[in-house]
Formats: C-alpha cells, sequence, structure tokens
C-alpha cells in the first residue's frame, strides 16, 4: 500500500525509494556487523572469547530498510498535503499554553489527590515522590536552559551541593531538615554565583563544556575528600522531616511526642512516605509559582530577551553577566532545595547520586518537555522516570531510548515537544477584534 | 576645545569624537577622526562601503574599544569619556542607544515585550531586585504600567499599536526595523544611532522614517546620529553631514556645503574625467535641479 | 631525573592518543562551528571494533602480529568511520539551520545512546586484552630506576607521527582538503562556488572518526582494557586539548593533546592520582576564561 502511494504521488519514485532503503540497509549492515554480529565473551579463565549473532544483523537490517522505505512514504505524504498546515504537535503545544491554568488546576488536583486515590500502595506514593523530584529539578534547570538560553551540563553539582550542605550541617551541627532548607538552597546559589562569575561571558556551547567540567570537579572532590565528605561512602544517618517538629516515628527519641501520637492515631510508616510527598509536591510548586511570576518581572524578560539576542541586550543596557548570574543562581537554588529534601528522603548520600548522566537526564526532561513550558517538564518528568518502572527488561533499554529520543526529538521538533511561548504581557486581550488601524490611537 | 567654543551659533555640543583611531591587526579602519554631534541635530555619516562608519558606531556605542582618540559625550552638564566605559553602561548611563545594521530585534518575544525590555534598567529598580516585583507591591505596578505607556506611545508612532502583540521576528521587514527604532528610544536616549534605517525599505517607507526622525528631533530633543546610503533620506533630513572614505574624514559640514564638495565627488565617482557625471548619480547626491 | 624521563615517555604516549581525538574536535568545530560530543564514543567504538578483530583474527589462525595489526587498523578505521558517517547524517545534519543548542543537545543524545548501545550489545564489563607487542628497550638506568620504553609506545608515536604527516598533506594540497578549507572560510559562499558541502561535511566526520579509531586502538593496545564508558572521560580531555591548543588549528590540536599527555602523566607522577581528572578540568576552564582562542588560535572578532 505504501508502494502504491508513492506511486500515485510521483512517477518513478518507487525505483527511488527502493534505491534509498537499500542503501540505509546496506550502511545498517555495515554498522551492525562487527558490534551486532560479534559479541565479546568471557570464554572462561580471564580471556575473551567471540560469539556471533548475524540473525540479530539480518533482523536489524530488515527493520531499517522497512522503517526507510515507512519514512519515505510519510514524508511524501507530508508534501501532498498544504505547507501551511500546522503540525498536530504545534497545534497541541498552542492549545497547551492556552489552557495552562486549567491544566495546571487539574495537574494539581491530580498530585493532591494521588495518595488518597485507592491503588495508592506505598511504592505508588514513593514513585510519584521520585517523579517530583525530576519535575523540580526540571523546572530549576528550566530558568537557566529554557528561560536565559545557557546550556549547563553540569546542574546536578548544585543538586550535590544542596544535599551535602544538609549532610554536614546535619552531622556537625544537628541541623534538622527544615533549618537546613533555606541554607541548603543559599549555598547552592552562591556556589552557582561563584563558579557563574567567571564563567558565564563564555559563548554557549563553551558555557557547556565547562559546566559539564565542573560537575565532574565536584563528583570527584566529593569522592576523594575524604574526611568531610566520606568519599565514596558518603554520608549517612540524615534526620528525616518532622511535621513541626514531630518525627514520623513509632516512638521519639527521647520520649517526647510523635506525630501519630500526638494527632491520636495508629503508627504506620506510611505517615512518613505521605509526608515526603506533600513536602515535595509543595516545593515543587513553589518552584514553579516563582518562575512562572519572575518570568513577567524586567529579569525574566531580559532573561528571554539574553537567549534571543545577546548583543541587543548590551546595546539596550543591560548587564548581560548580572542577568545571566541571576538566572544561574535561581536555578542552582532549587537545585539546592531538591538536594536537601533528596537527602532527606534517602537519609543517605553518596557521590555516585550526583554523576553526568543525572545531569543528562535532567536537561533531557527539559528539552524534550519543549524548552520554556513548564507542563512539557512535567510530561517528560513522568514518562522518564515511569518507563524503567515497567519492567526490568525495559530499565535496560532506558537509556538507549533517553538517547534516542533526544536525538528523534531535537530533529522533529528543535524547540521541544509542547514548545509554545505565550507573551508574558498583552496590549490587547486576546481575540478582541484588532484595534484601529496604526495612528489612530486609541 | 572648550565648550564655549564647540557652542557655537548656541548650538551645544552633545559627542565630541577627537582623533578617533581604530586598528584591527595591520589594518586601519578609522584614522584620526575628529567631529562634533550637536543636541537637536541630525548628524549623517555617509561613504562608500568600507570606508569605516560601521566601526566609528562600533566605538561609540562600547562595542569596540577604540584604538585611541577620545569620546567625549556631554550630558546633564557633566561629561562623561566612552572609550573608558564598558558597553552596556554606555547605554545605561550615557544614555547612547542604537540600532543594527542587520536587525536585531528578539525575534521570539512580542513587540510589546521588545519595547519593554528596552526599559529594563528603570524597572528593575523598581522592581528592588524582584521582590517588589514578586510580592506585586503598588510602586512596582505603577513602575510597569508607566512602562506600558511609553511602549503604547512608541508603537503609535511607529505605527505598530494594533500588532503590539505579534511576535516580532514576524512582522514584515520594514516594520521590524521601525520597531527597532521605538525599542531604542524607549531606552530614553540622548543620544540614537541609526546603522542604515532606510536600507531596505521602499520608497513610501523611506520617506514615513525621515518624518519620524524629524518628529524624534522636535519632540524628544536628542541628537540623532545615522549611517545611510540613501541619499534622498541623509539630504533630506540631516543638518550636518560626515563623510568617511578609507577610514579618513574627508569632508564635515552642512548638506550643501558636503555636496559640492570636491574631496566627496570624487570618492563617490573616482577621478573625474569628464565633466558631466550620470544624472542618475547626480540626482542621487542631491545635484539634480 | 629518571623518573622524569619515565613520565615524559607515558605523557608523549597518552597525549599522541589524545591528540588524535583532539583532531576530530577540531576539524568539526572548523567546519560547523559545534561541538561533536558523540566524538568519545567513536573512539570508543574503535577500541571495541579493535579488540573484536583481533579476537577473529585470533581465532581465524593469524599468527603474525604484524599482519593481525594492520589488518585490525585498516577493518577499525574502516567500521569506525562508517559510525562516524551515520553519526553526521543522522543526528547533525537535519539540524545544520537550527538554533545554536539543537545540534549540541543532539549530539549529547547521540553520546549516551552509543555508549548504551555499546553496553547492551557487549556487556557492562571491562574486556580484558592480553598484551599483544610486548618488550621494549631500556633507555637508562640510574639509581634502581630504570626508564623504559616500550615497542609499543615506539609503535604509538610512529603511527601518530605518520598519520600526521599524511593528513597535513591531505589538507595542504588535496581537492578535498581544499573544499574543506573552502567551508571552514564561509558554507554558504563555498556551497555557491560549487563545493558540494554535505559530501564535505560528511568526509570530515569520517576522517576525525578514523584518527579516533586509531586512538582507540593505540589505547586497547597500551591499557589492555576497554568498557563502554571511556569515551566520556576522553572525549573531554581530548576536547580541552583542542581548546587548549586553538579550536579549528590541526597543529594547535596535536599540540594541546600532547601538553594534557603530559600535565596528566605528571600530575599523577608527581602529586596525586585521584585528582589527576581535576587537573584537566581545571585547565580546560583556565584556558577558556583567560585565552579561549587557545595557544594557537585566530582571534575570534564580533561581527556587529
Amino acid at each position: 500500500m505504501a508502494v502504491q502511494a508513492i506511486a500515485a504521488a510521483r512517477p518513478g519514485a518507487v525505483p527511488s525509494a527502493l534505491k534509498e532503503a537499500g542503501l540505509a540497509a546496506l550502511v545498517a549492515f555495515v554498522l551492525a556487523l562487527p558490534l551486532v554480529g560479534l559479541q565479546t565473551v568471557d570464554s572462561g579463565g580471564g580471556a575473551l572469547g567471540i560469539a556471533t549473532h548475524f540473525d540479530r544483523v539480518a533482523y536489524g537490517v530488515a527493520a531499517v530498510f522497512l522503517g526507510r522505505l515507512a519514512l519515505i512514504f510519510w514524508r511524501g505524504r507530508r508534501q501532498s498535503r498544504p505547507a501551511d498546515a500546522p503540525s498536530v504537535m504545534a497545534r497541541v503545544s498552542e492549545l497547551s499554553a492556552r489552557f495552562s491554568l486549567p491544566i495546571a488546576v487539574v495537574g494539581i488536583a491530580l498530585a493532591i489527590g494521588l495518595p488518597f486515590m485507592p491503588f495508592a500502595s506505598r511504592y505508588v506514593v514513593d514513585l510519584g515522590t521520585t517523579v517530583l523530584i525530576y519535575v523540580m529539578l526540571g523546572w530549576g534547570l528550566n530558568v537557566v536552559v529554557g528561560l536565559a538560553g545557557l546550556l549547563d551540563l553540569g546542574y546536578v553539582a548544585f543538586y550535590a551541593v544542596g544535599a551535602y550542605s544538609f549532610g554536614l550541617l546535619a552531622r556537625t551541627f544537628g541541623f534538622g531538615f527544615w533549618e537546613a532548607l533555606p541554607l541548603a538552597g543559599a549555598f547552592a546559589a552562591s556556589f552557582g554565583i561563584i563558579l557563574g562569575f567567571p564563567v558565564l561571558r563564555l559563548r554557549g556551547d563553551y558555557l557547556a563544556i565547562v559546566t559539564l567540567g565542573f560537575g565532574e570537579i565536584i563528583r570527584i572532590v566529593l569522592t576523594n575528600w575524604s574526611n568531610v565528605t566520606g568519599g565514596p561512602n558518603g554520608i549517612g544517618n540524615i534526620p528525616r522531616p518532622t511535621f513541626f517538629g514531630l518525627p514520623f516515628e513509632r516512638n521519639a527519641p527521647h520520649g517526647g511526642l510523635t506525630f501519630s501520637k500526638f494527632f491520636g492515631i495508629d503508627f504506620t510508616p506510611d505517615h512518613r512516605v505521605w509526608a515526603l510527598y506533600f513536602i515535595i509536591l509543595m516545593l515543587a510548586l513553589l518552584t514553579n509559582f516563582f518562575t512562572l511570576r519572575i518570568r513577567r518581572l524586567p529579569v525574566g524578560r531580559a532573561w528571554e530577551a539574553l537567549r534571543e539576542d545577546e548583543v541587543a541586550c548590551r546595546a539596550l543596557g543591560i548587564n548581560a553577566t548580572n542577568v545571566k548570574l541571576s538566572a544561574f543562581a535561581i536555578g542552582a537554588m532549587f537545585g539546592g532545595f531538591a538536594g536537601c529534601f533528596f537527602g532527606a528522603r534517602q537519609g543517605f548520600i553518596s557521590p555516585e547520586s550526583f554523576n553526568f548522566i543525572q545531569s543528562a537526564i535532567i536537561l533531557a526532561i527539559v528539552v524534550l518537555g519543549g524548552m520554556g513550558s513548564q507542563t512539557g517538564v512535567v510530561l517528560a518528568a513522568l514518562v522518564l522516570v515511569c518507563i524503567p518502572e515497567l519492567g526490568r527488561d525495559l530499565a535496560d533499554f532506558r537509556m538507549l531510548a533517553f538517547g534516542a529520543a533526544m536525538v528523534g526529538i531535537m530533529i522533529w521538533r528543535p524547540r521541544g515537544l509542547l514548545a509554545h511561548r505565550a507573551p508574558t504581557v498583552r496590549l490587547h486581550r486576546r481575540g478582541d477584534p484588532v484595534p484601529a488601524p496604526a495612528g489612530a490611537a486609541p | 576645545m572648550t565648550l564655549a567654543q564647540l557652542a557655537v551659533n548656541g548650538k551645544q555640543p552633545l559627542l565630541e569624537i577627537e582623533h578617533l583611531y581604530m586598528r584591527f591587526g595591520g589594518l586601519v579602519a578609522v584614522q584620526d577622526l575628529s567631529t562634533v554631534a550637536y543636541r537637536d541635530e541630525i548628524t549623517a555619516i555617509i561613504g562608500p562601503n568600507g570606508a569605516g562608519k560601521t566601526t566609528v558606531f562600533n566605538c561609540i556605542t562600547g562595542f569596540y574599544k577604540p584604538s585611541a582618540g577620545r569620546l567625549t559625550l556631554h550630558r546633564d552638564g557633566g561629561r562623561m569619556l566612552l572609550e573608558q566605559m564598558e558597553g552596556f553602561r554606555i547605554a545605561k548611563l550615557a544614555g547612547i542607544a542604537r540600532t543594527f545594521q542587520n536587525i536585531r530585534l528578539f525575534a521570539g518575544m512580542t513587540a510589546l515585550e521588545n519595547l519593554l525590555v528596552a526599559q529594563h534598567n528603570p524597572l528593575q529598580r523598581a522592581s528592588r531586585f524582584s521582590l517588589a516585583g514578586l510580592l506585586g507591591l503598588p510602586g512596582y505596578r505603577r513602575a510597569e504600567a508607566g512602562a506600558i505607556e511609553r511602549a503604547r506611545h512608541w508603537l503609535d508612532k511607529v505605527g505598530l499599536l494594533d500588532r503590539a502583540d505579534w511576535q516580532a521576528g514576524n512582522l514584515p521587514y520594514g516594520a521590524q526595523r521601525r520597531l527597532e527604532i521605538a525599542r531604542a528610544m524607549c531606552t530614553g536616549p540622548t543620544l540614537l544611532c541609526l546603522d542604515e534605517p532606510a536600507a531596505g525599505l521602499n520608497p513610501r517607507e523611506s520617506a514615513e522614517l525621515n518624518q519620524l526622525l524629524l518628529d524624534i528631533r522636535a519632540e524628544e530633543k536628542i541628537g540623532i546620529m545615522l549611517i545611510e546610503h540613501d541619499m534622498s533620506v541623509v539630504m533630506g533630513i540631516s543638518d550636518h553631514i560626515v563623510v568617511l572614505d578609507y577610514g579618513r574624514k574627508i569632508a564635515d559640514g552642512t548638506p550643501e556645503a558636503v555636496r559640492s564638495d570636491p574631496n566627496v565627488i570624487k570618492a563617490y565617482l573616482g577621478e573625474a574625467e569628464e565633466e558631466e557625471m550620470p544624472e542618475i548619480v547626480a540626482s542621487d547626491l542631491g545635484l539634480a535641479g | 631525573m629518571a623518573y622524569f624521563l619515565q613520565q615524559l615517555i607515558n605523557g608523549l604516549t597518552l597525549g599522541s592518543i589524545y591528540g588524535l581525538i583532539a583532531i576530530g574536535y577540531t576539524m568539526v568545530y572548523g567546519i560547523i562551528g559545534m561541538i561533536n560530543f558523540a566524538h568519545g564514543e567513536i573512539y570508543m567504538i574503535g577500541a571495541f571494533v579493535t579488540i573484536i578483530s583481533l579476537l577473529v583474527l585470533a581465532s581465524a589462525g593469524v599468527t603474525s602480529i604484524p599482519v593481525a595489526l594492520v589488518l585490525t587498523l585498516i577493518v577499525t578505521m574502516f567500521f569506525t568511520s562508517a559510525y562516524g558517517w551515520t553519526v553526521e547524517r543522522i543526528a547533525y545534519r537535519p539540524l545544520r539551520a537550527s538554533h545554536k543548542l539543537a545540534p549540541l543537545i543532539s549530539a549529547i543524545g547521540m553520546s549516551i545512546f552509543l555508549q548504551n548501545y555499546v553496553q547492551l550489545l557487549q556487556g557492562a564489563r571491562g574486556k580484558p586484552l592480553p598484551p599483544i607487542v610486548t618488550g621494549g628497550f631500556t633507555l637508562m638506568d640510574s639509581g634502581g630506576f630504570s626508564v623504559h620504553l616500550s615497542y609499543l609506545q615506539l609503535f604509538i608515536f610512529l603511527l601518530t607521527v605518520a598519520l600526521m604527516a599524511g593528513f597535513s598533506t591531505l589538507i595542504a594540497s588535496t581537492p578535498l582538503g581544499r573544499a574543506q578549507r573552502a567551508c571552514e572560510q564561509d558554507l554558504g559562499m563555498a556551497a555557491l562556488l560549487g563545493v558540494d558541502v554535505d559530501r564535505t561535511i560528511s568526509l570530515t566526520f569520517v576522517m576525525g572518526a578514523a584518527l579516533a579509531a586509531v586512538a582507540g586502538l593505540m589505547v586497547t593496545l597500551y591499557w589492555g582494557v576497554v568498557d563502554f564508558f571511556i569515551g566520556f572521560l576522553a572525549g573531554v580531555k581530548a576536547f580541552t586539548a583542542a581548546v587548549l591548543g586553538g579550536v579549528g588549528s590541526l597543529p594547535g590540536a596535536m599540540l594541546g593533546g600532547l601538553l594534557i599527555g603530559l600535565i596528566e602523566a605528571f600530575w599523577s607522577g608527581y602529586f596525586s592520582v585521584q585528582y589527576k581528572d581535576v587537573s584537566v578540568f581545571a585547565i580546560l576552564v583556565l584556558v577558556l576564561i583567560f585565552r579561549p582562542t587557545g595557544l594557537l588560535g585566530k582571534p575570534e572578532v564580533e561581527k556587529v
């Protein structure tokens, strides 16, 4: 059927499509032969042997051949459509931007209601907490990447600073979660400023590499500075959050009140899971509210202007370094909050949790969702966190699918899935008839 | 030169350029340029391609650091040495706004937002490090309403009021040029530098541009410097013309004086071998009639 | 003194490998102005193809080491180049006209994809290879410490020098090299003048990948073990080398590579092995801040 459709669209297209697909299959064969067809295996005694999987090569080549044909067919059909018809995703993102308020209300209601759903086991609420951590990190990084257009590949460094701030404050001074939270954010923000000051004048792609370098430096230092950070073993026994001083334990350490005793309900470990869920929900919503609000302020508009054209910003008297620093610091602050929460939730932190892959995942959430789109971040975080939970077999393919999705979505929609920018301010209300033409001022 | 000497005929100097040099490696783009731009006047810089006009603009607006020379801006009775100032401060403190040869709008933002970004510094002050803004305090709200009012005024001036909420990048070319001028004006400048504002405009649009610039001079009482190839614009509205060739100043004076200057004619037409210059060129230079 | 000399030799060996990878970064950056973030993975694939090829040759009964090495070199360069070509075709070409962050993000995605692709197919554990080229010269003996130059190190030096010489000739005096230099100056103008820009860019990726493949071969023989993750760190170090030498400059990339190799060797030899990667990252940051054009790069004038 595909072949007929192409033939109908363009005579002589079938042979050329077959030729193209054949070439793609040939390339696929060359690529697959050494790495798919031949597998290095342990043949005992530490020596390596070779196992052959030429059947897999054949499947792969066939898949590429058919996939290429399908792509040609699909493109042919798309070309026969009128050129100015907006794509489906463009419509979807425009609608999601237009109805952002109802979407937000429904989303928040769902998030609040989740623990009370019948299917909400402890596992589901825990998963929800993980999703929300990534949502919060995504929203924080969105300030830096989505609004200010600064590609930060070392965002996990601020997450680590937040987590270790709490860990160290708790171990050294006996701080609890709520006292440490603002400090963790402040430390991460100062860190952002200290790191950002020398490097923010660099051009975009250099900045990306330098931030990646900083991220790695922090991880290496955390791993090796054993007498402070505990080295690879990390920091344990981090205190859990309390409810206005009431711990979520069966018995308080010094015979004091606990949450369950205070409210006269039966103790269950689920209370703590629930509490963690609501804390991160609150933190994430705070991040979202703050971001939406600051986007409409002068500094937020300056971030976006900087993303569009730095030279023009300078010509308008905007101090580009300060504007970038503010974006960097605010993004870092949210990373620090999230890190502090992460420490409190796990009760244990080690450098392992703060590697480059984490930065890449957070970046992927921002990019896949649509740079600058708050709804997109939630969508992407849900998908990326939940995929591996579907089954262990799929989990192995998670990062593979991840990388492929990053490439695919960039090619399909270079500005992300839900990339529709809503103006921060309007002169005329949407849907109003256009006022009298220029010259006749109201 | 003292200020008193410069203020001939009651004209007040705005920008003094003294012995400006700009070198790129071995290439001397601007050589020993001295001139003065006055308040309430339109000063045009003209010259063949590659004469160093845009380089002069880039020195004035701080994108290049001059190799030598002095750039003095007189504002509110004080003076500022531009060659010692960082780029963004020239726009912020000295009040020099500019447009670009290849339009540089914030293409993804709306026309209105472009004009609000131009008012970043006063708005940022009013928002007190964004705190007043985040809390929505009345002081900031007033400032924002004022900024929108100012943007509305300039959108109206350049005839874009009905397209205020359009993405700047989707506006037609001529409208983008006018929006860029409106954006520069929203910074509240003392000196407006326009780099080829009429490039790519049709005759009607270019006549409108003339009127807009004359209005700005009359109403805002600021100085305007412009680089332009369109002689109908240059001769029609300039009070003062500086002619550059190969980085050197070859003429400086009123339009009448410049158009009859033999050096200028030679620079534009080469060594005149015949007496008569082609009619089309003559009309371009404003010699016809 | 002997210790110093030994670190010098080790550093130069490492530096040759980094330099060969760095050339790929520098050429791609010169021609299309993007950081090919997946280049480190191309090098990692080169290392894997090397191991697979050596194992296949061994099981096919090829016993002569020089023959096995030459065959492996050809096989590795061929298959790895195919990967380099495909990466450009799939992940970068459609984004050439896009906004500036898009190709970089696509490249990061490609890098993650390739890493996991190899991990899934070949396993996560390190692949050990018994030493193939053994023996060497003892250059000096002082105070119980002998300075050793192995045949393998000599092989790496000679191969690097030969490749550099061949490569410089290629760029300087063939039509392809001319087309490449033209594209570097102005992509649009080169296209107008009849240079096949797509083909030139493809070939640039192929050449970069071929050199990375050689680096992969060298590292496999030198360290004797490879895993799917080696591309990340080597990629960042090679990129640092390219920046240190001046992005866009071929001799700069080689010089930068040698310097990074030396710094790493001396840092581990005299200070601490733990922080050797920090030293490289620190250099990257310092160079970018204080001399973004690198040692041999041309200054960039901002066009307004």
